[in-house]
């Protein structure tokens, strides 16, 4: 045996840019806006093995839709969007700025990514189920999620609807259709199926829509999840969300500079899309689409939303450690709610009198609830009855929940 | 010598390995250009070359995994779980391969691997960054486990660990990574650089795996503990004014069982203390081990102290971590009888 490292051929793939270096984005592979086809939902799977490889758009640069993939909207909708995602975005701003005071322990913020949310929630049904990442608040705020009751689960004060169990933002939300978030990444894309599965079991036409990062495709949870939905042709949507970067690993490391994450479908002989996460109208086509199949009984659908992370993986990081500064602001398909604000002028249905009017009324909006979860306390300030720690273990709890809560004096 | 905090000397003894072996290598999550979310492999990149240290896809089985080969073939992968919390994935590579490979293979295939990863709570971390896996590796043959409490160890156990030729867990607690936390949470932050044990070699050294360290010498009674708790334990022991002996165990496996029998047979009494929940935490192996060796020169039941038998909570992070005062009742307790 040799041992002259010399001659090592292990390859190990580098992104493109690096902290002081230009930005150098590489082969992004984009499709012109409006260039795919839409293809019937009942197409057969192998005539639909280029879509992984093409990145569905909608809007053009102007903000104008060109092209086949057209939502489905009804009056009012990319309007109830732009609220959800804009709100999103100042609650996240408020929130980071909170965490940075001392006030709670952990905080993450969606910038970039809040159509990937916004939208699934409000083309899907009340009925249907959503298996969220950690970035996809917008799915709540698109539904009305009271925002007092996410600023107390943030501070595990006194009114944490989760009792102080959970850690900051890792909510759970079953009446607004939001499944229980954990700090794992991935474990929870096979409930998605698991969920469709059982309702294809009792006839009830309502479906899961699943989310996994890029960078935890490499998880079994990932492809075991993709096994189940194909084989019993479950009603379900499965997204990747390809923000590019998993805290500080780029995309590469999951294999993106090899093929695609949609193309990953090919291998499970489902269709999987490619779409511009950026792009509002693009995700509600390519929502509909994908869950018309499920409903319909054609069962499942990959779609790779391709997007860019805007801001740190979370309070605990510094993106400047790993990457360009400047990366996000130069990222070629632009700011979701910047992109849907043009449209909607384009359309004469928006202008930017109104748009200061919303970004103020959920300034307020965020401001209260910021004021009522003060009032009650941030944490350690404010906390729930220690019984709670122990509740829940169990549906009963057994001898030892009951000997310890002794032991604390409750 | 300089003085480091954990992390320095953890970072040190990779250094001094991928420096000294060209069969040590290093891969996990975030390990590579940015240098690991706590820092431990900051600049061994840029220092060793991009392929003796560099990013994993996150896929924890698949890092052990491909870690299992790389050892089998005869490299010393010393590999990063981010956090202990997210082991699991990575259990049946651990248990049915890493563990089992030189038994089955009849000595043919070994797996020479070091699995490092930060455990352990008092951070705020929630129930995925906080919790102490270390009876699951522990209750499995053919893995050993180790737990350093100070950054002296921690470098010394951490080399004799790469170096060891049979599979090793390496727990870090990333609640002492940057001082000695005595679980008196409203206090002010202590650094390492007054402790003694902050003085740590540059160069090699190690620390035979299985030689607990005797921390405190006391007559009265022994306590078990490592990691976090050495100086929880420690802080406790002052509360409650007792003559105690506090052992470091410093690996659970192997175990210094020498160095435990010895003083309870002195002492006459034992309390253990760890983090992890106590219902069949490794406390129960420990009081199992006493009461067979030295029954009958107990004076009183052996205690635990321990987390409450519940998922770790986020808003109870210090009705959850036992602290101080609830090893200073033990250590009353065990007196008064």
């Amino acid at each position: 045996m040799t041992n002259d490292r010399r001659s090592g051929r292990l390859r190990v793939p580098e992104p493109s840019s690096r902290p002081g270096d230009p930005v150098e984005f590489g082969d992004l592979a984009l499709s012109p806006a409006g260039a795919v086809a839409r293809p019937d939902i009942d197409a057969p799977e192998p005539c639909l093995r280029d879509l992984p490889f093409l990145l569905i758009r909608t809007l053009d640069d102007a903000g104008n839709v060109v092209g086949g993939w057209l939502p489905d909207l009804a009056d009012g909708d990319l309007i109830r969007a732009l609220k959800a995602m804009v709100l999103t975005r100042a609650f996240d701003e408020r929130m980071f700025k909170i965490q940075r005071q001392g006030k709670t322990s952990f905080y993450m913020k969606s910038r970039g990514e809040e159509a990937l949310g916004a939208v699934p929630s409000l083309a899907l049904r009340q009925g249907d189920m959503c298996f969220p990442t950690y970035r996809l608040v917008s799915w709540l705020m698109a539904r009305d999620y009271p925002l007092e009751d996410l600023v107390n689960q943030i501070f595990s004060n006194a009114q944490d609807p989760l009792k102080g169990r959970q850690l900051p933002i890792l909510y759970s939300a079953r009446d607004y259709g939001f499944y229980s978030l954990s700090g794992n990444v991935g474990s929870r894309f096979g409930h998605a199926v698991g969920w469709a599965m059982a309702k294809a079991y009792r006839g009830i036409d309502d479906i899961a829509i699943g989310y996994i990062g890029e960078g935890t495709t490499a998880e079994g949870d990932f492809h075991e999840a993709l096994t189940f939905a194909s084989v019993y042709r479950a009603p379900v949507v499965l997204c990747v969300t390809n923000n590019q970067w998993a805290i500080s690993t780029f995309s590469g490391i999951a294999g993106a500079q090899e093929t695609t994450f949609a193309a990953k479908a090919i291998a499970y002989g489902i269709p999987g899309l490619r779409v511009d996460g950026n792009d509002v109208l693009a995700v509600w086509a390519a929502t509909q689409w994908a869950a018309a199949r499920a409903r319909s009984g054609l069962g499942a659908t990959l779609i790779e939303f391709f997007t860019y992370r805007a801001e740190g993986h979370s309070t605990s990081d510094d993106p400047g450690k790993y990457r360009p500064s400047d990366e996000a602001s130069k990222w070629p398909l632009g700011d979701p709610v910047e992109r849907l604000k043009q449209h909607l002028i384009a359309l004469g249905e928006w202008d930017d009198s109104r748009h200061a009017a919303l970004e103020e009324s959920v300034a307020e909006a965020v401001r209260a609830a910021v004021k009522q979860g003060e009032a009650v306390g941030t944490l350690g300030q404010s906390k729930p009855s220690v019984k709670e720690m122990f509740e829940g273990v169990f549906k009963e709890p057994d001898w030892r929940v009951l000997e310890q809560r002794g032991e604390v004096g409750i | 010598m300089a003085v480091m905090n954990m992390i320095q000397a953890l970072n040190s003894a990779l250094d001094t390995m991928l420096a000294r072996d060209p069969d040590v290598l290093i891969f996990g999550e975030d390990v590579g250009y940015f240098g690991g979310v706590f820092r431990v492999t900051d600049k061994l990149q840029e220092k060793h070359g991009l392929d003796r240290c560099f990013d994993a896809p996150i896929a924890e089985g698949g890092i052990v995994a491909t870690a299992i080969g790389m050892g089998a073939e005869g490299l010393r992968p010393v590999v990063e779980i981010q956090f202990a919390d997210y082991i699991l994935p990575a259990y049946d590579q651990l248990v049915s391969e890493a563990a089992r490979l030189r038994y089955r293979s009849n000595g043919e295939f070994t797996a020479p691997i070091t699995v490092r990863s930060p455990y352990g709570g008092g951070i705020f971390g929630g129930q995925t960054h906080s919790q102490s896996p270390e009876a699951i590796f522990a209750h499995i043959t053919g893995l050993k486990t180790v737990i350093p409490s100070t950054p002296y160890d921690a470098k010394g156990l951490l080399i004799a660990a790469i170096e060891c030729d049979d599979p090793v867990i390496f727990l870090e607690p990333k609640r002492i990574y940057n001082g000695p936390f005595d679980g008196r949470h409203g206090q002010a932050l202590t650094s390492w650089a007054q402790h003694p044990a902050a003085q740590v070699p540059e160069d090699h050294y190690s620390i035979a795996l299985g030689k607990a360290a005797i921390v405190r010498e006391g007559a009265d009674v022994t306590v078990l503990a490592y990691g976090t708790m050495v100086h929880v334990a420690l802080a406790g022991i002052a509360d409650a004014g007792v003559d105690a002996e506090l052992i470091d165990l410093r690996s659970i496996v192997p175990l210094d069982v020498d160095a435990i029998v010895a003083s309870v047979k002195k002492t006459g009494r034992c309390v253990i203390v760890h983090e992890a929940s106590r219902f069949g935490g490794f406390g129960g192996e420990l009081s199992a081990l006493v009461t067979e060796r030295c029954f009958y020169h107990l004076k009183a039941p052996t205690q635990r102290v321990a987390g409450w038998d519940t998922p770790y909570p986020h808003a109870f992070e210090w009705d959850y971590f036992p602290g101080p005062d609830r090893v200073a009742k033990a250590l009353a307790h065990v007196m008064e009888v």
